[in-house]
């Protein structure tokens, strides 16, 4: 039988040296990637077209269309999210049915595979609505799929406005709308844009529900109804179905991760500026 | 506070908005799927000869075991793994290194499945391949899922260590415990509940995640018998076949995904069940 105290030094050891090995795994992914994709990376690759299926050229195209489908998405997300996250935090009482029944729907949305999300989209956007293949219709499915998290990042952060902002509203008689606006809202904006960043973080790391909405086409998208392929869609694509296409595929990917890095620290810094309130 | 018809109306709507969602995501799975067990009943999907859309049959049990036995294997290595670096993060590493390995953490659960399947594909495939061929593998599925879920084990349960009453940690120290026994004996115990319902949860989106999978794990539809063997899962054969499917291949797709989406539901069910018992 070990001492507690020998059980101790052994665990220290093992548990810092997990630690150590599981780091080993970011800085390789990162390594492997920087090597493949770093001598293609330049400019030119960031505003040119793609030629050749995406073999060389660049992305310009692709980084517009990811845009559009973000701003859709976005367009849709935040009144719609907005207006769920106040129904949470204001029409009714954390622990009432009709609160818990919305919170469980959240959680099987936020649950739902993506897949899942990219067939829905595809029958009822692309086919029901008559959107086809097209920029609108993949925004719109993004939008159903990251609103649970937008919705519930969104809530936090209006029940952590301080109780006495009410009671001074209900002092002074305010209406509860010149409250919501005035008040409620505006306390609430750096966690609401967290919430916003946060959302867009998931929508631009998506893949598997634009291939069946937004589509493959390479062009650049002039309306909303146009097809346009994400820059996720694209490093799949060339990955998978273009013989050749690892670099510009590993190129795509540093400057998705990138993106995403960028995001995730303005996410961080905002919740920090929140947070202490 | 004096309340409005118009505002109560419209938070009412978005409410319900988002309800409706979930609802019609429901029926479309349901509706698209009834024409095929129609046609050919539901014991098709276990009774048929194998998956040949072309001449009709659908048998879905190789894909729903490829799918299992994936998502479990990645939650398998990911679940303990991330209950120690959660360990570590919070009771072992310095404060400097515990806020960098969190921020690690919260920017890897970002990154996009599709670079995990891009870096499976150039790196783990060609290296499984130099000792067991063909390399794309459950294996290699298992081994990228678990990369992609370690993040988020960590995060929730290192959330669930957070909630340890502050008052027995230090009647702990005041008892002179060492810090494995602290953790072994209090900690571990009171979080057990939150940190199942988050594998829980994670096991959902194993089950769920395509790209990684459909890019590692060499989509040939059939029981795996080996970790060494290619498989399918069924969020890849619709990704892969959605595109050209026509007639009763498309039902049959919809009912892979409404099978994926029931399972959904109930893991969800059971993890926030699991919760909910926690705080009653």
């Amino acid at each position: 039988m070990l001492s507690a105290h020998r059980l101790e030094l052994v665990m220290k050891g093992v548990l810092w040296l997990t630690a150590s090995v599981v780091l080993i795994i970011p800085v390789m992914m990162a390594y492997d990637l920087m090597i493949n994709g770093f001598s293609t990376l330049s400019l030119e690759f960031l505003v040119s077209e793609p030629r050749n299926s995406g073999r060389a050229g660049g992305i310009g195209p692709l980084i517009i269309s990811t845009g559009l489908i973000l701003f859709v998405c976005l367009s849709v997300v935040i009144p719609l999210g907005i207006t769920c996250a106040l129904y949470l935090s204001e029409s009714v009482e954390e622990s009432s049915a009709s609160g818990k029944r919305i919170s469980l729907v959240l959680d099987i949305l936020s649950g739902v595979p993506s897949i899942i999300f990219g067939l829905f989209g595809y029958v009822f956007f692309a086919q029901v609505l008559g959107f086809g293949f097209s920029i609108l219709s993949g925004g719109l499915t993004l939008a159903c799929m990251a609103l649970p998290l937008f919705v519930r990042l969104t809530e936090q952060s209006l029940r952590h406005s301080p109780s006495s902002y009410r009671q001074a509203a209900e002092a002074l008689n305010l209406t509860h709308v010149g409250f919501i606006f005035k008040i409620l809202l505006p306390s609430s904006a750096t966690g609401i844009a967290a919430a916003t960043i946060v959302a867009t973080g998931r929508a631009l790391a998506e893949t598997a529900v634009l291939i069946f909405t937004a589509g493959y086409v390479t062009r650049q998208p002039e309306s909303l109804l146009d097809s346009g392929r994400a820059l996720s869609v694209h490093i799949y694509d060339l990955a998978m179905n273009v013989a050749g296409g690892t670099k510009p595929a590993a190129a795509t990917a540093i400057i998705l991760v990138m993106f995403l890095i960028l995001i995730n620290g303005l996410a961080r810094y905002l919740s920090k500026r929140w947070l202490p309130r | 506070m004096r309340t409005s018809k118009t505002l109560s109306s419209t938070l009412n709507a978005g409410a319900w908005i988002t309800v409706g969602i979930l609802f019609l995501i429901g029926c479309f799975m349901v509706a698209k799927s009834l024409p095929l067990f129609e046609a050919m009943g539901v014991s098709s999907l276990w009774n048929d000869s194998g998956w040949h859309p072309s001449e009709g049959d659908f048998n879905v049990l190789p894909m729903l075991a490829g799918s299992l036995v994936i998502a479990f294997g990645a939650v398998l290595v990911a679940g303990p793994l991330g209950v120690m670096l959660a360990i570590f993060g919070r009771y072992y590493a310095p404060k400097w290194l515990a806020s960098v390995y969190r921020g690690l953490m919260e920017l890897l659960s970002g990154v996009p499945s599709v670079v995990y399947g891009f870096w499976g594909l150039i790196v783990l495939v060609p290296w499984i391949s130099t000792f067991a061929p063909p390399g794309a593998s459950v294996l290699a599925g298992i081994i990228v899922l678990a990369i992609m879920v370690l993040p988020l084990v960590v995060l929730t349960v290192d959330t669930a260590f957070e909630q340890t009453p502050q008052k027995w940690l230090v009647a702990a120290d005041a008892l002179a415990l060492q810090r494995w026994s602290k953790i072994w004996r209090i900690v571990l115990p009171h979080s057990l509940p939150s940190i199942f319902s988050g594998v829980t949860l994670q096991t959902g989106r194993a089950l769920g995640e395509t790209m990684a999978v459909l890019m590692v794990c060499g989509n040939i539809v059939q029981v795996p018998s080996s970790l060494f063997e290619p498989t399918r899962t069924l969020t890849a054969n619709i990704a892969l076949e959605m595109s050209y499917a026509t007639d009763f291949h498309v039902n049959a797709l919809f009912v892979s995904g409404l099978i994926l989406f029931l399972m959904t539901v109930l893991i969800v069910m059971v993890g926030a069940s699991v919760k909910r018992k926690q705080y009653a």
